[in-house]
């Protein structure tokens, strides 16, 4: 290998090969265990709170109302919190869906360039603002003079879905081809028409992996509904009209009780939770690469 | 030093003008792409548009159904009249423009629909559902498709291989009965077996619409023209390159006895 390419052994050796293949070595096992930190933080975190909730992990959990002031082991659990996260997060998602989509749509089948990136920053600082400061935000807006409810709530949480769900929906209609418009525009069919039948349904999976993350994100939102939907009875409430109970409130609250009982629920509604989000998760990382795949064979 | 444009037509005087461009000039971003094209296209007559790449022939046609109002920064002057109307004008609905004057593209694009479903959406969506199963079998006919589809049409469009999507998307454009079918390199991304079956169908619909070809190939202009169109890109004093209409006749005469220097280079294969 003397002469190959015009570099000589002598060549080699004068640039620190031993050196530059230590330095190489260390910064690989470096990168490798920085990525099996990030492993373990989650394994840890799932690992403790399927310990501790796993004893208190019944079918009580969700089907029996909270007993306040207890003496004594009564059967229990916080099936107000479970109906009310189900109907705060449903109840934000028929808000930030829809409204989601037809501003990805304005912003990448209508709006001029510049339209488009203004209002994408826009989207993602909404994206960067802390969930304590929407609830405040909603506290003055809606809360302030009509009280505490659970429209209150969805629309804290409809939020911070608004600005996920908008910019995963961009993303894939900045993947469906141009020629796919330019195809049904050349038969004379409208800008809307074109849009509906055959840009939308081309990013379904992706539309669907941007909800389900956002839905995943707001069922641990805690903050923005202290402030919204947090004043409540110990009763199943289904109407938003009144303040409801919800999974990371009643964790909250429960977490601040002298009773070790109420401990164990936290815990166990934790772990819940906790599944509910990696399930979803697993859910859209699903969709998505469906999703792509359409989008790929259909080029 | 530019060249004059010298444009000669020696059109024979029964046929119909579909289309009239006059003084055309297309930019991109201020940039211009096409200036001073002017010339006329004729009722059932196959008009090809030939010269180098980079001469502004796809911005030329793609100028003729609003297609250009798509792209970004953008910018037209002159006119084109369509049956004698001008249709460049803010206040025309280039939907309207589009319903009349059809267009086919460079690479394949049909719908991620069935076959079927690809010619019979466009009839739908534009309200001419009586006999739907009727004009999608006559539009496949007549885009030489229909015998190699007729047994799968709820198959995918996307199962059929490149030559038979470009036949589709062209039965998808004349189902809608357009007046005229743009066509933008039909055929450049298809073997020769494909490009032949595409020349043949355009002769035979001529009787029915107008075609308007782009194609880099002088060999497929000579074959299914009538007129021929030759552009070339000219450059300015500072290096600028726009395209320009430089002479427009009969295939025969462009291909035999081209009046202009730069035509008959190119058509010899003296270009470059």
């Amino acid at each position: 290998m003397s002469s190959m390419h015009g570099i000589t052994r002598a060549d080699m050796q004068a640039v620190h090969l031993p050196r530059r293949r230590a330095v190489n070595r260390v910064m690989e096992v470096l990168a490798t265990l920085t990525a099996l930190l990030a492993v373990a933080i989650l394994v840890i975190v799932v690992w403790s709170v399927a310990k501790r909730g796993a004893g208190a992990l019944d079918l009580n959990l969700v089907t029996k109302n909270p007993v306040p002031f207890a003496f004594g082991p009564v059967e229990q659990g916080l099936a107000n919190a479970f109906a009310g996260s189900l109907v705060l997060v449903g109840l934000a998602t028929l808000m930030a869906l829809p409204t989601g989509i037809l501003i990805a749509l304005y912003l990448t089948e209508y709006a001029p360039r510049a339209v488009r990136a203004g209002v994408s920053l826009v989207l993602d600082v909404l994206n960067g603002i802390p969930a304590i400061v929407i609830g405040i935000f909603v506290f003055g807006l809606v809360v302030v003079g009509r009280g505490q409810s659970g429209y209150a709530g969805a629309f804290a949480l409809a939020c911070l879905m608004l600005p996920l769900v908008t910019r995963s929906t961009m993303e894939v209609l900045l993947l469906v081809p141009g020629a796919l418009r330019e195809a049904s525009l050349a038969l004379g069919v409208t800008r809307w028409r074109t849009t509906l039948s055959i840009v939308l349904p081309q990013t379904i999976g992706g539309v669907l992996t941007g909800t389900v993350l956002a839905v995943a994100r707001v069922a641990g939102e805690t903050a923005p509904l202290l402030f919204t939907s947090s004043i409540v009875g110990q009763q199943t409430e289904w109407s938003p009209a009144h303040a409801l109970q919800s999974i990371p409130v009643a964790i909250f609250e429960l977490s601040e009780s002298p009773d070790p009982a109420d401990h164990a629920r936290a815990w166990a509604a934790a772990l819940v939770l906790l599944l509910f989000i990696l399930l979803t998760s697993l859910a859209a990382r699903w969709l998505a690469t469906r999703g792509r795949r359409r989008l790929s064979t259909s080029r | 030093m530019i060249a004059p444009v010298q444009v000669r037509q020696s059109r024979p005087e029964v046929l119909d003008r579909v289309l009239a461009v006059e003084d055309l000039d297309a930019y991109y971003g201020g940039k211009a792409a096409l200036k001073g094209v002017s010339m006329e296209i004729y009722k059932n007559l196959v008009t090809a548009i030939i010269g180098p790449s980079g001469c502004g022939k796809s911005t030329y046609i793609r100028c003729l159904n609003r297609m250009n109002d798509l792209v970004p920064g953008f910018r037209q002057t002159g006119t084109v009249r369509y049956h004698g109307q001008d249709i460049t004008g803010s206040d025309v609905d280039p939907v309207a423009v589009r319903r009349h004057i059809g267009m086919v593209f460079q690479r394949p694009n049909p719908f991620p629909k069935s076959i079927y479903d690809n010619v019979a959406w466009g009839l739908k969506v534009l309200g001419m559902r009586n006999d739907l199963d009727a004009r999608v079998e006559r539009a496949l006919t007549q885009a030489a498709l229909w015998d190699e589809v007729k047994d799968r049409l709820k198959a995918s469009a996307l199962s059929l291989s490149g030559g038979q999507q470009q036949r589709l998307c062209i039965a998808r454009a004349i189902a809608v009965e357009p007046d005229v079918v743009l066509m933008d390199e039909p055929a450049s991304a298809l073997d020769p077996i494909a490009t032949a079956a595409i020349e043949q169908l355009m002769h035979d619909l001529k009787q029915d619409y107008s075609f308007v070809i782009v194609t880099h190939n002088m060999q497929q202009a000579a074959r299914v023209a009538d007129m021929t169109a030759f552009f070339s890109i000219s450059r300015g004093d500072e290096g600028e390159r726009w395209g320009e209409l430089v002479e427009y006749d009969t295939t025969e005469k462009i291909f035999t006895a081209p009046a202009d220097k730069r035509t008959e280079d190119y058509v010899t294969g003296r270009f470059g």
